[in-house]
């Protein structure tokens, strides 16, 4: 719909919908602001402010109105059940996340302002994703989002995270151009921008001769932008190299926060398209998955350390999410974020034990951070880490009644009710060919033996009591599950009905 | 008391939580006593058991996720309530014969309440994702039992163990989420309660399908030939306690997963695989019990003749009457009594001398007579020698396979001949002729703690097999209304032919 400018009232820009995303950039202009007035600030008050601006950028998230058709701005912000959902599953990942840096050990890149700043800003740009159907502001959201992650990656100051930011800068370059020219097309074939108005364009001139092709490279372009994000197959080679050289907190946000703003992207764009009953769309995107959760099984299977494990194994819980998409009915949609908010705290308490056991320098392996020998005979040394990584693990392999395994169970009825029981089997047989690396972790934790020099200090280097107050919630989150997952299905199943996405 | 399964359930974890405040010095004492108040629990449920109800008693039920119909639901009934004193009985007397020296002791007492928790929950679920539930969380501790005490290559043999029942499992999983979903097609509700999924009416090609998922669950558990792998190794692994464990109770999951789950569910499609159940079954109790002739070591001979009694069961589940099914669920009981006992005379003997070699053994008899006789009592119950508990649910499990298929009782039956071959051919060779070292001379008699742990056993074996009524009669009339379900909820007609015979039998 086209705004004549002469016209323009207040309530037409609807100006609340840009609140949320409006706090979170006026927050990261205070903490450079403070910065400027006084020198050498201890990292905890820019942990906290941080903090306490995401808290109120997520109350005015919930204050939100929130509709279908509720747009804003120029009508190119779009509040809707899952804009909603999506919002909040990123302010509480990253309130969740942010008091990592509350190491007992400093670490280089906190003792910055720029980061947190940085911060926020990929926080605005990941609720402009979420928020929006217009393709060029999705385009924007992602871009200002990835150029300060792959910045906040690089802060990390060690060698191999300058290559990672690199390398994650290229292939993010590469994503944004395929998404650029994916969207031109779709932009070609329908004079618009809006996904809604690409829909009923695409409808409409469905019959025309040589239309398949162009949706060919359309849906292909943006499938391909998306599965870079997503780090689906074949385009995940990166994310093992960059999650290894992230410092363990930014692994596991990374592994979380930017997936679901690219899940929203993908369920807005994909499903489109599968709604029109484009069917091939919805093949690709099934092959993709079920290649992408089996290659980073099997990957995963030989790694020698546990971070690069952990990243596989969330390009495994990439792929195997991602079915949902395919499905893009109520409730595969509502497994998505019922998935992925399980998952985040699980994954926050692994990659956090793993951030307490960082060291400065390789103790334990010339390579790696975190190979498996580290964590042989915890059991012995430090039983209660040992049985909190046990529960995370077992969380992660799916086994009940540990939160992930109702996002599983979730997901895998999804899939049976839309009739692809050959597709839940695969998937299941890929949560068993996972629980072999997991429990190789718990193997090493508590079957073997500790090395010689393994002691108290050398392995619970980093700990903090910030860092083991967020651990404890994270193992209370995974445990207690059961008590609190009616409640989450319930409110997101409501939220996506609102939003009129996928088949019911 | 109407929320005793409850109690059941979760006494042993909240006491397995409590116990790593416990001192080290005193984690048996702990453990013995939790598990004789979680005994002394099951049996106050068999006393408060209505006998004469074949129904479920004792029923719980709360909603867990309401819109998708997983809900927290318990309830007893004859094939459930003596599993569940077994499982309890099992872990007490194991947990008596544990070595007061074992390594990291609290550790050990703390997973078997765990593992205790789980092998209850199992038994008394009646919604099938808390089953699932129960049954997957079983996997763990049992993962570290074998893992944390086993022999050389017990991490291998536990990875093994862990793996190959999880992959089955979670096709077990697919399956209970289509029987769901077909649950939904038909009654507009979301609902895993087990009961109404007995309800349920399905195509013959649907039941086909789901058949089959359930199958690679239950099979792997049981475990049938051809799954049947991970078993030894596991037994070969584990400690005594964990062998225990799993032959008495963890095996046993299966076959009440076909008793609860296959049979009543998908009566049609039961039927129709059971020739395909029934050539596995004889091949599994057949070549079993042959490689458990050959075997040297006297651990493996008694775990491969546990599978080939599994196999016994599963002939009896699948004979579909009343005699053949309840005469499997009392050889569940007596299985786990006897195997149970064997491994733990095994884990004695092995305890003494640091071999389970029979020939490194030979005339213990004489240097251990009590010894000598409780293994013998317990050697004739696994053969199924009358008077004893084996004999009871080996006899009517051929008594109703018999009316199915002569010729599969006949090959069933030579199984008690060359059982009675390789049990003898091993007590002969340990118990008799001349010693073969000189060190076994000096070898102790059970002492206190070990008699503790096995004349309880022995004095079932002989209870139960001179006077089985107070048992098999729950179990009966259980049994009999399963198969009087079945027969009223199957489609087919040859499937109601094939489990009519029983009903008459029942009016």
């Amino acid at each position: 719909m086209f705004i004549d400018p002469k016209s323009i009232t207040m309530e037409m820009l609807n100006l609340a919908t840009l609140m949320p995303m409006l706090i979170a950039i006026a927050g990261g202009l205070i903490i450079l602001t403070i910065d400027l007035i006084k020198d050498h600030i201890h990292k905890s008050l820019y942990v906290m402010l941080t903090v306490l601006i995401l808290i109120i950028d997520l109350g005015s998230v919930m204050g939100l109105n929130f509709g279908p058709d509720e747009k804003g701005f120029f009508d190119v912000l779009l509040i809707d059940g899952i804009s909603i959902i999506s919002q909040i599953l990123i302010l509480v990942a990253s309130i969740m996340f942010i008091p990592l840096a509350l190491t007992s050990k400093r670490f280089h890149e906190y003792s910055y302002p720029e980061f947190f700043a940085l911060f926020m800003f990929m926080i605005a740009g990941f609720q402009f994703m979420v928020s929006s159907d217009n393709l060029i502001l999705i385009f924007i959201g992602l871009e200002t989002a990835s150029l300060s992650l792959y910045t906040l990656i690089a802060l990390h100051n060690r060698h191999n995270s300058f290559e990672a930011a690199v390398k994650y800068f290229t292939m993010g370059a590469l994503a944004a151009a395929f998404f650029s020219m994916g969207a031109a097309v779709l932009y070609g074939i329908s004079g618009s921008l809006e996904l809604n108005q690409i829909s009923v364009a695409i409808e409409s001139r469905m019959a025309e001769p040589g239309m398949m092709i162009l949706l060919l490279g359309g849906a292909g372009l943006l499938l391909a932008s998306f599965a870079f994000k997503l780090s689906l197959f074949p385009f995940h080679t990166w994310a093992p190299d960059v999650y290894e050289g992230a410092s363990a907190p930014l692994a596991g946000y990374m592994s979380v926060v930017p997936k679901v703003a690219a899940f929203v992207v993908s369920m807005r764009i994909f499903e489109m398209f599968i709604e029109l009953h484009i069917e091939w769309v919805q093949s690709m995107i099934i092959i993709l998955a079920v290649i992408t959760m089996t290659i980073a099984n099997l990957m995963a299977l030989v790694q020698e350390d546990v971070k690069r494990m952990l990243a596989y194994s969330s390009i495994s819980h990439a792929g195997f999410v991602m079915v949902a998409i395919a499905l893009a009915t109520t409730k595969s949609n509502t497994g998505i974020f019922l998935y992925y908010g399980l998952f985040m705290f699980t994954n926050l308490g692994a990659f956090a034990m793993l951030w307490v056991s960082r060291h400065k320098h390789r103790v334990h392996h010339a390579r790696y951070d975190h190979p498996y020998e580290k964590f042989a005979g915890m059991i012995k040394i430090m039983p209660m880490s040992a049985v909190v990584m046990g529960l995370f693990m077992l969380s992660l392999a799916g086994v009940p009644p540990f939160s992930v395994f109702w996002g599983k169970i979730y997901l895998m009825s999804a899939t049976v009710d839309a009739g692809y029981v050959w597709l839940a089997i695969v998937m299941g047989l890929n949560s068993a060919i996972a629980a072999y690396y997991y429990l190789k972790l718990i193997v090493y934790m508590f079957l073997k033996e500790p090395a010689d020099d393994a002691n108290h200090e050398t392995v619970y280097y980093n700990v903090s009591k910030p860092l083991l107050t967020i651990l404890g919630f994270a193992v209370f989150v995974t445990v207690a599950s059961i008590f609190y997952v009616n409640p989450l299905i319930e409110y997101i199943t409501e939220m996506i009905k609102i939003s009129g996405v996928g088949f019911n | 008391m109407d929320n005793i399964l409850t109690i059941l359930i979760f006494f042993p974890a909240l006491a397995g939580i409590l116990g790593f405040v416990v001192d080290k010095r005193s984690a048996k004492a702990y453990g013995v006593a939790v598990a004789s108040v979680e005994l002394l629990l099951a049996l106050w449920l068999w006393a408060m058991f209505d006998v004469n109800n074949p129904g479920m008693q004792f029923t719980e039920f709360s909603f867990v996720i309401e819109q998708f119909g997983i809900a927290y639901n318990l309830g007893v009934d004859g094939i459930s309530l003596f599993i569940v004193v077994m499982a309890a009985l099992i872990t007490l007397l194991g947990m008596i014969l544990l070595r007061p020296d074992t390594k990291n002791m609290k550790n050990m007492i703390v997973s078997l309440l765990f593992l205790e928790m789980t092998m209850v929950g199992v038994f008394l679920s009646l919604d099938a994702i808390i089953f699932y539930l129960f049954w997957e969380l079983s996997l763990v501790p049992m993962l570290y039992i074998i893992g944390a005490w086993g022999g050389p290559t017990r991490v291998y043999a536990a990875v093994k163990f862990f793996l190959y029942t999880f992959a089955g499992s979670l096709i077990m999983l697919v399956g209970l989420l289509a029987t769901a979903y077909f649950f939904f097609l038909q009654s507009g509700t979301w609902s895993f309660n087990i009961l109404d999924w007995y309800t349920l009416k399905l195509t013959t090609d649907q039941q086909f399908w789901l058949f089959l998922a359930f199958f690679s669950g239950f099979a792997i558990k049981v475990p049938m030939f051809p799954f049947h792998t991970w078993l030894p190794h596991a037994h070969g692994q584990a400690p005594t306690i964990g062998s225990v464990i799993l032959a008495a109770v963890l095996l046993k999951m299966g076959t009440y997963g076909f008793v609860r789950f296959s049979l009543p569910i998908l009566p049609d499609a039961s039927v129709t695989f059971t020739p395909f159940i029934m050539g596995l079954s004889l091949i599994m109790v057949v070549y079993t019990a042959m490689i458990a002739f050959a075997q040297k070591d006297m651990k493996q001979v008694i775990a491969y003749s546990s599978v080939s009694h599994m196999g016994i069961i599963m002939l009896g589940v699948f004979a579909m009457n009343a005699e053949g099914l309840g005469g499997s669920i009392f050889l569940m009981l007596s299985h786990g009594i006897v195997s149970g006992g064997l491994f733990m005379l095994v884990g004695v003997i092995y305890e003494r001398t640091g071999t389970k070699i029979m020939d490194e053994f030979g005339g213990l008899a004489a240097i251990m007579p009590v010894y000598a006789t409780v293994f013998g009592i317990m050697l004739m119950a696994s053969v199924g020698l009358p008077l004893t508990i084996g004999f009871v649910g080996e006899f009517l499990v051929l008594l109703g396979f018999y009316k199915v298929s002569v010729i599969g009782t006949i090959i069933a039956g030579s199984t008690i001949i060359i059982g009675s071959v390789y049990m003898l051919a091993l007590f002969k060779k340990s118990f008799f002729g001349p010693v073969r070292h000189e060190k076994n001379l000096s070898l102790k008699d059970l002492d206190a703690r070990e008699l503790s742990a096995l004349l309880p056993l022995v004095a079932i074996v002989v209870w139960l097999g001179i006077y089985p009524n107070p048992v098999l009669k729950p179990i009966d009339n259980s049994c009999k209304a399963l198969l009087i379900q079945m027969e009223e909820h199957a489609q087919l007609e040859s499937t109601k032919e094939a489990i009519i015979i029983s009903k008459k039998e029942v009016e």
